[in-house]
């Protein structure tokens, strides 16, 4: 290092010299941390997207590396949030990413005190066969005075606050051709 | 606000650096109240006496906006002779029946259509929880109504109101809500100078409101002062309702809710809808005013994308498929309806009852008490271990072994494992891009019942059974892509949007339906979300590169309307009321309303149009009835219909409360809808004797790091670091009184639970002195549970069950109960103890308190049958 690189490399120096006379931003800043890159810099991809916690709906950039989420940051573009996150929103790379998460089924039979493991395509098809045992142990065709009601009330449903309008959209469908009724979501809590 | 919606609130602090006066009404001393410029510490559940007080001073002081109000609203309309207000009748309006314990609407019409009411007697809305269909639209009412301009008639709207309103005086306000008066009167004032042609004064509540006996009430209430101010459709204005969930008034518009179909169209009731035209019928009421005139089209639309090419105008688009209420099928009711053995199979999508909603005990002995159960979540919530983990299994209550539920857990792909739209609180419709693929077994709600559906009909196929006709005929084609076969959530997208069924031209808004079957919409009020073939929810114009209104993101319904029935933001002649307030007005030269926003108006009606005599629909609308929606026209003060409870708010006390009701002889809301189960029981209230073994009142909320039920806080690291424990906030005061100590355990036993939690002693709460003796009030947060990284018990376990009338919401903001220091007892000991208080307090579960606690209601010529609980 020249004695010249040596006397620009000093803090006091740049402080005086450069942009930046209180020392806060780049007359501080040590080697390491000018080498240092961010992790949304590098990413692959970035994903527009929306928070999933409260209902502002502060707007969220998702970065991408490896197929893996790196980062999520508030998008500065949003004119909901101004780029701006609370502690939850900030929290979404976590949330998303948390060891906590179950990634594969989990089924406990009756009066069994564990759980055990279950392919997923047959979960799927003994959920199927119990919808169909539970219309055909409930259904009720018509009223005491013949007037129709084509219906189930022994299957329920609760949830839908935190997902999409398409999904929502396709249970209430589904369920609604399955004579099934008893459909609700937080809305109504 | 700042607590809870957090990125929302520096728009708060905005208009504060502009000038604005904040100022915070609650409970709690919170992080909203420390930059606030005014806090005022509230009994809980006493707003419609601090709001009733607010119309009071309006009126008293006549400081309404008056060409507004003459205008818009419905003050000079006249209402029937037969009308007997509840300060006539100690608490009730006239029509109470107290054998149902609800009201008949006839007395409360207009002069002139006491035969208008609907059904006329409202016990089954409430049990089909109708005054939800109101959120896109007003109740309705016939054709020309009387007015009196000058408001002088006693029988108009304004003086009602003004008689209604008299003893909401500000010393009653400091009796009844413990707020003193110049505090009160500093309210009023700041609230009432922020009206008129130059200025708007905005109300925001958060949903804690819905979630009372009286919860429709409060927001009645503050729609009412909002209309006498001028402050409705105006920027700068308005009511915001700040909802908790990320998509909740998505899954409210294409609802997850047994009482309605997409876009507020009601679900067939068995008696009332036997037929697609009394269906209709009931929705667009012919002969009435108003944009209803075109509700065919929309259910014809619905039910075309449906059942698509089986759905014809010869099969009434088959109509006869759909499920028919014969009640009231709402989730409480169906937690009952589990203890009692009569449900078979229950869903959870992404929600934890076991935590998240009132009485938890009554939710986890109901799930233990299924043929099956799936859970779909990310994470093993409460809901899903019930049966391993749960108190009742400490209790001895559900024993595993024993417990015959079958439990599926699924995994759930996580929001940026997905692409899709939430409607956030403004109604703004916002799709995501997806980032990763979701790992392991996990899946979207849309490749789960896309493939369950389509495994059902696989089953299904051939069958010649009636029942299994709906699913067989259903529309249920949608493409798929990617190695797990996900189907394409845009063109379920492109469904709800409608299109046209010959040609697929996807259409542009709602007014392109037809009730021919030429066009399939799955709901019309998100119609033209794919206006022009785009995904216009997908927009992300940056805000530095448009106006403040930001049209260009994403899409609000209905037709991407920022602010709802924006044709008040100009006055009668459909000139801004001021520059200052400029936002939608009538260009006279382009014959045509314009603006910063999507006018809420027929774009070329002039502001001069009065519609010919008997004119229906749209045509009825006369040039200055700035309310489209409703059937009048005008924004409503009195309503005469579509509120269950009464035309007017009145002060009632909660159901648990340890105050009678320094208002009237009705104690509470004597139309609430109470379930009297066994599991079940209310804490007793005076007049009942006992009140006092539950002496103090405790109220929760949210805490800003973590999440409603928990699922998605307590499982996140550094959310669970910020607020690791359970805890309840007592006063010194109270902490004296009781013997606790901070950083100490106390347990709190409500006539269904005992919950412990750790002491804050805090003077962000404060014992209020109300009418002559002195409230103490306990905060809790109620997002703990047993599983996740931190954990600790739920204070939804201490509520009972008792819904608002309208909406079948439950009234968990506010309860009563006991508290002591210590930890509470374990195992069977812990129910021994509950039972104690029962027995003291003269619980009998099962057995509904007294509804009725004045002699005889209004409108009821002899002795009623209502129970008299004066004694
Ligand atoms: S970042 Fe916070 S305020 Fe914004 S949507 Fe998410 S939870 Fe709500």
């Amino acid at each position: 290092m020249g004695i010249r690189a040596f006397i620009e490399g000093w803090p006091v120096y740049r402080q005086l010299t450069g942009t930046d006379p209180l020392g806060r931003g780049a007359a501080a800043q040590s080697g390491r941390s000018a080498r240092l890159t961010a992790r949304t810099e590098g990413a692959d991809t970035v994903a527009r997207s929306v928070c999933p916690y409260c209902a502002v709906g502060c707007g969220q950039r998702v970065f991408v590396t490896d197929g893996r989420v790196t980062q999520i940051e508030g998008d500065p573009d949003s004119p909901i949030s101004r780029g701006r996150l609370c502690p939850k929103g900030s929290a979404s790379r976590s949330l998303v990413t948390s060891p906590l998460r179950q990634t594969t089924v989990r089924y406990r039979r009756p009066y069994a005190t564990e759980w055990e493991d279950l392919e997923l395509d047959v979960a799927l098809d003994m959920i199927a066969d119990r919808i169909l045992a539970a219309r055909e142990q409930t259904w009720e065709d018509v009223d005491s005075e013949g007037r129709p009601l084509n219906r189930t009330l022994g299957i329920s449903s609760l949830g839908g606050a935190t997902l999409d309008n398409e999904e929502n959209y396709l249970i209430k469908k589904l369920f609604t051709a399955m004579g099934a009724l008893q459909i609700e979501n937080q809305a109504r809590i | 606000m700042a607590e809870a919606h957090p990125v929302g609130f520096q728009w708060v602090m905005e208009a504060k650096r502009r000038g604005a006066k904040v100022f915070h009404v609650d409970p709690r001393f919170t992080r909203t109240s420390a930059v606030a410029d005014t806090y005022l510490p509230i009994r809980a559940g006493t707003d419609i006496a601090l709001l009733g007080g607010v119309v009071n001073h309006i009126l008293e002081n006549e400081l309404d906006f008056r060409e507004y109000v003459l205008s818009y609203t419905n003050a000079a309309t006249i209402v029937s002779e037969r009308f007997v207000d509840a300060e006539d009748g100690d608490g009730f309006f006239s029509g109470f029946d107290p054998e149902t314990g609800s009201y008949v609407q006839d007395s409360w019409q207009y002069a002139g259509h006491e035969s208008d009411s609907g059904s006329g007697h409202t016990a089954q809305e409430r049990d089909s929880a109708a005054g939800l269909r109101h959120e896109s639209h007003g109740a309705q009412v016939h054709g020309e109504t009387l007015r009196d301009e000058t408001l002088q008639h006693p029988r108009c709207v304004y003086q009602i109101l003004k008689r209604h309103f008299a003893r909401y005086t500000p010393e009653m306000v400091e009796r009844v809500c413990g707020i003193p008066r110049e505090k009160f009167l500093e309210l009023a004032r700041a609230w009432t100078e922020n009206s008129g042609r130059e200025r708007t004064g905005c109300l925001i509540y958060s949903v804690g409101w819905t979630q009372h006996s009286v919860g429709v009430q409060y927001i009645r209430t503050g729609a009412i002062i909002q209309l006498l101010l001028g402050n409705m459709g105006r920027p700068g204005g308005g009511i915001l309702a700040l909802r908790g969930h990320a998509s909740i008034q998505g899954s409210t518009d294409i609802p997850t809710l047994f009482n309605l179909l997409p876009g507020y169209l009601p679900m067939p009731h068995h008696a009332d809808h036997p037929t697609f035209d009394a269906w209709v019928d009931s929705i667009r009421h012919p002969g009435q005013k108003g944009f209803w005139g075109n509700a065919r089209a929309f259910g014809a639309s619905l039910l075309k994308a449906y059942w698509g090419d089986a759905a014809t105008p010869e099969n009434d688009f088959c109509y006869g498929h759909l499920p028919r209420l014969t009640g009231d099928h709402g989730t409480y009711q169906q937690v009952l309806n589990m203890i009692d053995g009569k449900v078979k199979g229950y869903f959870l999508l992404g929600q934890n009852p076991a935590v998240g909603s009132a009485h938890g005990r009554a939710q986890r002995l109901g799930m233990a008490n299924l043929d099956w159960l799936v859970v779909r979540d990310l994470f093993m919530i409460e809901s899903a271990t019930f049966w391993q983990n749960g108190p009742e299994v400490a209790t001895g209550e559900i024993v595993p072994e024993q417990c015959r539920t079958e439990v599926f857990f699924l995994p759930a792909a996580s929001y940026v494992e997905k692409e899709g739209t939430f409607t956030q609180t403004q109604r703004l419709v916002q799709w995501r891009e997806k980032a990763v693929d979701p790992p392991g077994d996990a899946r979207s709600e849309l490749w789960f019942f896309y493939h369950l559906g389509r495994r059902l009909r696989e089953k299904l196929a051939g069958s010649d059974q009636p029942r299994d006709r709906a699913l067989l005929d259903l529309a249920w084609d949608y493409p798929t892509h990617g190695p797990h076969a996900e189907p394409s959530a845009e063109a379920v997208l492109r469904e709800i949007n409608g299109y046209d069924v010959t040609t697929g031209r996807l259409l542009s808004s709602f007014a392109e339906a037809k009730d021919d079957g030429s066009t399939a919409i799955g709901c019309w009020i998100y119609s033209g979300v794919y206006a022009d073939g785009v995904n216009q929810a997908a927009r992300r114009r940056s805000r530095h590169e448009q106006d403040w209104v930001a049209a260009e993101w994403g899409w609000a319904w209905p037709a991407n309307r920022r602010i709802l029935y924006n044709r008040a933001s100009a006055d009668p002649q459909g000139r801004p009321w001021s520059e200052r307030k400029r936002y939608v007005w009538w260009d006279p030269d382009a014959g045509e309303w314009t603006g910063y926003d999507v006018p809420d108006f027929e774009r070329t009606k002039p502001p001069t149009y009065r519609p010919p005599k008997g004119a229906a629909g749209p045509e009825g609308i006369a040039g200055d009835d700035a309310f489209v929606m409703q059937g009048d026209g005008k924004g409503w003060l009195y309503a005469p219909s579509g509120v269950l409870d009464g035309p007017l708010p009145t002060h009632f006390e909660p159901a648990e409360s340890p105050m009678r009701n320094p208002l009237y002889g009705q104690q509470a809301n004597p139309t609430r809808k109470v379930y009297a189960h066994p599991v079940n029981s209310v804490n007793p209230s005076p007049p009942q004797e006992h009140s006092q073994v539950f002496p103090y009142v405790f109220t929760v909320s949210r805490l800003t790091e973590h999440h409603t039920a928990g699922a998605m806080s307590r499982t996140v690291r550094p959310l669970a670091e910020l607020q690791p424990e359970m805890f309840v906030e007592v006063s010194p005061e109270l902490a004296a009184e009781a013997g606790l100590t901070h950083l100490g355990w106390a347990h709190l036993i409500s006539g269904r639970a005992v919950i412990e939690a750790k002491v804050l002693v805090t003077d962000r709460l404060t014992p209020l002195r109300v009418d002559g003796r002195v409230i103490h009030q306990l905060w809790l947060p109620y997002h703990f549970g047993f599983e996740g990284l931190v954990t600790g018990d739920s204070a939804n376990d201490l509520f009972g069950i008792t819904l608002d009338p309208n909406v079948l919401i439950q009234e968990s903001k506010i309860g009563t109960c006991d508290v002591r220091p210590g930890r509470r007892p374990t195992g069977p000991a812990l129910r021994d103890l509950v039972a104690d208080y029962q027995r003291r307090a003269g619980i009998i579960p099962g057995r509904t308190p007294p509804m009725v606690t004045v002699r005889r209601p209004a409108g009821q010529a002899d002795e009623g049958p209502g129970e008299h609980a004066d004694a």
